[in-house]
């Protein structure tokens, strides 16, 4: 195939090296730098531990032995329960802010909606551990109260890492969600209402419908950022219960187990391309 | 109803904004505190932990290595976005779209598995952990976004004054680096805060792929261990602080549009 200008025109032959030259730094840095690493860690889950020969030892570890398993059912559970959460506080909250807040606010109600996303993200559970530690915001108020007579036990469990979660993704799923309803033309609420609908009627059959593509890219953007994070589990949730990147890391940082961090890695990759293709079909709707 | 519904909407998203800045402030508040635990009562306000941090030679080191890296990785990241962005909107390549894909691809993976890649890769070829090595793995992860930056904001406008240049005699390296460049100011600078902010806050790469010379957030990192402590607290709230300098400056580039 001719190389053109995005004209028509055909380059002259002089020329036809230019746009290689210029495509070609990033193509090479993302083969170098992504999909050769990529493959060295396909290689890797594929060798034992003790390095050698070609084995599937590593991912017959992980459906045999039962707590690497749990790791991916605890994954699961908090994602979906983190995901179900977020998308049912950030929505009324994302409709709040684009249909009741007065336009010339709403930049700037949705700027402080989303400031605490900048904290750094380390930061950010460490802060939540001050709120629900033995003796932090939340017990306190609880006790000073008299609700409660005893501290109760909020961090290190997995609640404190939902609330973590659920914390981060509220924000982003507000972003999201909120992009799509002022997307939404107006039209289709008046012609809803011409037709005789009231305000419920309007937004259970007409709104709601009309943003599902976007929930659903937001939710699968909650699913994907939240079975892939380590900070958020490791600080808050201890390590009562392991997560899958926490097993990971664990394989690493304890055992120098690459082959096996390897596999988990790729499984755990594969449960998200798994999810792509469930979410497939609004995630198209969404970029079309 | 209609009354109803504005209490209730108010109430609710009071609770919202509650929660979500419920940590901040908790954060904030408390590295201003006197004593040496940041649990309530209030006892401050005092600048003493700030001052902890400032003189803490590990942290200080830390806070100017994730600048240097940061901002080192996005230029670079800047850089590569730019030139392809350019070359793609600009001429037809044979199998465009593929190749498009390809370096928008790393945006679907999670940090945690690029730097795993990275981490076995480097260590068959030997290469030891370094900063260097994070910034590597930083400027793959900050690359597709320079690049979905830059790329959406290449309007056709631009092409009839590069055209001109060249017609007047412009060789390439001038068209590019004397008309393209600057026209493209604003989407530049917005992919190079944007990737400042998320290199500069970046946590699981570095902590993979350095050792003993390390970035902030593996500094605090290795902070949180000593348990609940306000200087954790002085050195979180600066971090918040440069952060939103950089999201302030991000937003000032990319919404100083010129009339089209």
């Amino acid at each position: 195939m001719s190389i053109t200008e995005n004209n028509g025109q055909a380059l002259p032959r002089a020329d036809r090296a230019l746009p290689w030259a210029l495509v070609t730094p990033a193509l090479g840095w993302t083969l170098l730098f992504f999909v050769l690493p990529f493959i060295a860690m396909g290689l890797s889950s594929l060798t034992a531990h003790d390095g050698g020969a070609f084995t599937l030892s590593n991912y017959s570890e992980f459906f045999t032995n039962p707590s690497y398993w749990q790791a991916m059912v605890n994954s699961l559970q908090v994602t979906a329960i983190v995901t179900v959460i977020s998308v049912l506080l950030a929505y009324p909250f994302a409709w709040i802010l684009a249909e009741q807040v007065p336009e010339r606010w709403q930049r700037l109600a949705l700027m402080l909606a989303v400031l605490p996303f900048w904290t750094s993200y380390v930061v950010r559970s460490y802060s939540w551990l001050l709120v629900l530690a033995q003796n932090g915001v939340v017990n306190r108020a609880l006790t000073g109260s008299g609700l409660f007579n005893e501290p109760v036990q909020l961090a290190n469990t997995r609640l404190a890492t939902v609330i973590g979660f659920v914390h981060f993704f509220v924000m982003l799923l507000t972003l999201t969600i909120f992009a799509n309803l002022k997307q939404l033309s107006p039209s289709y609420r008046k012609a809803a209402a011409d037709l005789g609908a009231g305000p419920v009627r309007t937004f259970l059959h007409v709104v709601l419908p009309l943003t599902l593509p976007g929930i659903m890219v937001g939710a699968f953007l909650t699913f994907v950022l939240c079975i892939g994070d380590y900070i958020t589990p490791q600080i808050l949730g201890g390590n009562n219960e392991l997560l899958m990147p926490q097993l990971v890391m664990m394989q690493i940082g304890r055992r120098g187990d690459f082959p096996l961090a390897s596999a988990l890695s790729i499984i755990l990759m594969a449960v998200v391309t798994v999810a792509y293709l469930a979410c497939a079909r609004w995630l198209k709707i969404e970029r079309a | 109803m209609r009354t109803f519904l504005r209490i209730a909407s108010s109430v609710y998203a009071l609770a919202i904004y509650g929660f979500i800045f419920l940590p901040v402030v908790v954060l904030v508040l408390f590295s201003l505190q006197a004593t040496s635990f940041p649990i309530p009562p209030f006892t401050g306000p005092s600048l003493r932990w700030y001052e902890a941090v400032l003189s803490d030679t590990r942290l200080t080191s830390a806070l100017v290595n994730s600048l240097l890296v940061a901002a080192l990785s996005s230029a670079a990241a800047v850089t590569l976005g730019f030139l392809s962005a350019w070359g793609f909107a600009r001429f037809h390549l044979p199998g465009s779209a593929l190749l498009r894909g390809l370096i928008t691809l790393p945006l679907t993976v999670s940090y945690l598995i690029i730097g795993m890649g990275l981490l076995v890769l480097f260590n068959w070829a030997g290469i030891p952990k370094s900063l260097i090595s994070a910034g590597i793995g930083h400027v793959v992860i900050n690359l597709p976004l320079c690049f979905a930056i830059i790329y959406s904001q290449m309007g056709d406008h631009q092409i009839n004054i590069e055209r001109a240049a060249r017609d007047l005699g412009a060789p390439e390296w001038k068209v590019l680096l004397l008309i393209s460049v600057p026209v493209m100011a604003p989407a530049i600078f917005a992919g190079f805060f944007l990737s400042m902010t998320f290199s500069w806050d970046e946590f699981v790469i570095s902590f993979l792929l350095t050792r003993f010379d390390t970035t902030l957030p593996v500094e605090i990192w290795n902070l949180l261990r000593s348990g609940l402590n306000p200087k954790t607290n002085a050195v979180g709230s600066l971090v918040f602080a440069v952060s939103i300098v950089l999201v302030v400056l991000f937003e000032l580039t990319l919404l100083r549009k010129k009339p089209a």
